[in-house]
């Protein structure tokens, strides 16, 4: 099997009301070396989606459905295995450069941690391993000994991109990882993660919201609107010639850079009569 | 003084802001950062100018400064050619009538406390605008006008969206029929297709209202659409400015270039 992750049947529910389905019915796959990004507003259930995959969701939210990784369905594991496999096998980035750093501990020590926790370095190993990853995203080695806030937003970003990868796993999760990011610092980053993804035959598995940045990465693209996959497949076919309504829609209010394109926004009152409903029965 | 046409509406003229930084020695060292070297622009009448540039290339002091809420060190701010530096406060609050803002956070920049009604109307009080049936039918009309309901001034702002939030934030602005809207990212917290929908609102209202624009923003995707004119900031320096198409098309500083390239969506 050439699939690294395979979702099947993926439903995500609040404990209080399991009726009131978050991720609905939610199956798609991913192969090595080759990066599908999942795209949809805020509230679309993404990143629920993301979360559960790492088995780090909420314990007021429920999950069914197989995640299967290697084979392996990460839903039948309890904590201590998930853990092994978390930081190891897969790794994740998150949007927030700013908060997901420890701001009292160094950069160096919070990317060995990774390095100590799952391949118990130590001493000069660790510390040859560190600056070898530090260098490999881009920042020099002596820079170990800082802490985040002496980094910029860029930087801080490279820092949580070489602690995802330190044990160079075999997904790479990354959740909007470039939306805080100025453009150009954003075009340096996926540049990056591009390549090591070649690099090292990753998957990976990318959040965003950003159709520019879907058409510049993703070689499969997985829609979602309220918790459904509503559209899926290979970057050219989903963006070239979208069949579902929602994804025209939603292609149709980003704005272009040449200018040329009128903009229309979403009119949600016609697609909830017309198009999900017939999403629905054909599903 | 004058200003050189009579169809510019504000006008900054060598604006110089400096922001001190302590560096260590407990703080008794500083640093100066130039937040604004020198920066003049010109915003026409009916028009929309976009101000871009990354984070800290002083977008946003320059919108605070134009509408006086920091103070600079040299330079001036003109508006319909009469200086803003040289007004004192009661002259100042009557031309902010004139001159209002919307910002980025529509969750960080409502209070939480006020009823929408109340957000809404605290310009028209703060004016001395109609009596309170006038200045409540004058919010309703508002509301509606943005896209929201009359009876929405009963409610508070946790109750709404982002993209609902920004309309409250957008009728606040506008009820008091300003001449100049300064829009501090504006769309940046939003989802894509809420973007669209507050782009299209701004532009009609524009039209509507012959409303003038400063619009700040990091994303030369939005200013395509948007803007007549454009200012590249960097470092607290103007590099280039320019109409918008001239500026897509035929860039001349290697640093708008490097802007426009690294627009994602275009390999």
């Amino acid at each position: 099997m050439a699939d690294i992750l395979s979702i099947e049947h993926l439903n995500v529910a609040l404990k209080k009301a399991p009726s009131k389905l978050l991720v609905k019915d939610a199956s798609f796959k991913l192969a090595s070396g080759k990066t599908t990004c999942i795209v949809g507003e805020s509230g679309s259930g993404k990143s629920l989606t993301a979360l559960t995959i790492m088995g780090l969701l909420s314990n007021q939210l429920i999950a069914t459905g197989r995640v299967l990784f290697n084979g392996v369905d990460l839903t039948t594991l309890d904590n201590k295995a998930m853990q092994k496999i978390r930081g190891a096998q897969i790794g994740m980035i998150f949007q927030e450069p700013m908060t997901s750093l420890n701001p009292v501990l160094t950069v160096g020590f919070q990317i060995g941690e990774v390095l100590t926790a799952h391949q118990a370095l130590k001493g000069d190993a660790l510390k040859a391993s560190v600056a070898r990853l530090l260098t490999q995203v881009g920042i020099p080695e002596t820079r170990a000994n800082s802490y985040p806030d002496e980094l910029s937003g860029g930087q801080r970003q490279r820092v949580m991109v070489a602690m995802s990868i330190a044990c160079e796993p075999a997904l790479l999760i990354a959740d909007e990882p470039t939306t805080a990011l100025d453009v150009t610092v954003q075009a340096q980053i996926l540049t990056l993660l591009d390549e090591l993804k070649s690099r090292m035959n990753m998957a990976m598995l990318f959040i965003t919201h950003d159709f520019g940045v879907v058409s510049d990465i993703a070689d499969d693209v997985v829609v979602m609107f309220r918790g459904e996959i509503v559209e899926a497949g290979p970057k050219a076919q989903v963006l070239g010639n979208p069949q579902h309504p929602y994804t025209k829609a939603l292609l149709d209010c980003v704005p272009d850079a040449a200018g040329k394109k009128e903009l229309k926004p979403i009119d949600y009152a016609w697609l909830n009569h017309h198009a999900l409903n017939n999403s629905e029965v054909s599903a | 003084m004058q200003t050189a046409s009579a169809d510019v509406v504000l006008e900054a003229k060598n604006l110089v802001k400096h922001y001190k930084q302590r560096t260590g020695g407990f703080g008794l060292k500083h640093t100066t950062i130039k937040a604004l070297d020198d920066v003049s622009i010109e915003l026409k009448q009916g028009s929309t100018l976009a101000v871009v540039g990354e984070s800290g290339s002083g977008k946003s002091t320059l919108a605070r400064c134009l509408l006086q809420l920091h103070p600079f060190e040299s330079g001036e701010v003109l508006f319909h050619g009469q200086s803003l530096t040289q007004l004192d406060s009661a002259g100042l609050r009557k031309a902010r009538k004139n001159l209002q803002m919307v910002f980025q956070d529509p969750f960080a920049s409502l209070n939480p406390r006020m009823r929408v009604g109340e957000i809404v109307c605290e310009g028209l009080v703060i004016h001395g605008l109609g009596n309170a049936s006038e200045r409540l039918q004058k919010v309703q009309q508002m509301l509606e006008r943005v896209g929201l309901n009359a009876d929405d001034v009963k409610k508070y702002p946790h109750q709404f969206s982002g993209g609902q939030r920004q309309r409250i934030g957008i009728a606040r602005a506008l009820v008091l029929e300003p001449e100049v809207v300064v829009c501090d990212e504006p769309v940046s917290a939003l989802d894509v297709s809420v973007q669209a929908q507050i782009l299209l609102l701004l532009k009609a209202l524009q039209k509507e209202m012959k409303l003038s624009y400063i619009f700040i923003t990091h994303d030369l995707r939005v200013v395509r659409h948007i803007a007549d004119d454009i200012v590249v900031m960097n470092k607290g320096k103007i590099v280039e400015q320019g109409m918008v198409e001239a500026i897509y098309q035929s860039p001349k500083q290697d640093y708008t270039r490097d802007l426009l390239k690294a627009i994602p969506g275009q390999k």
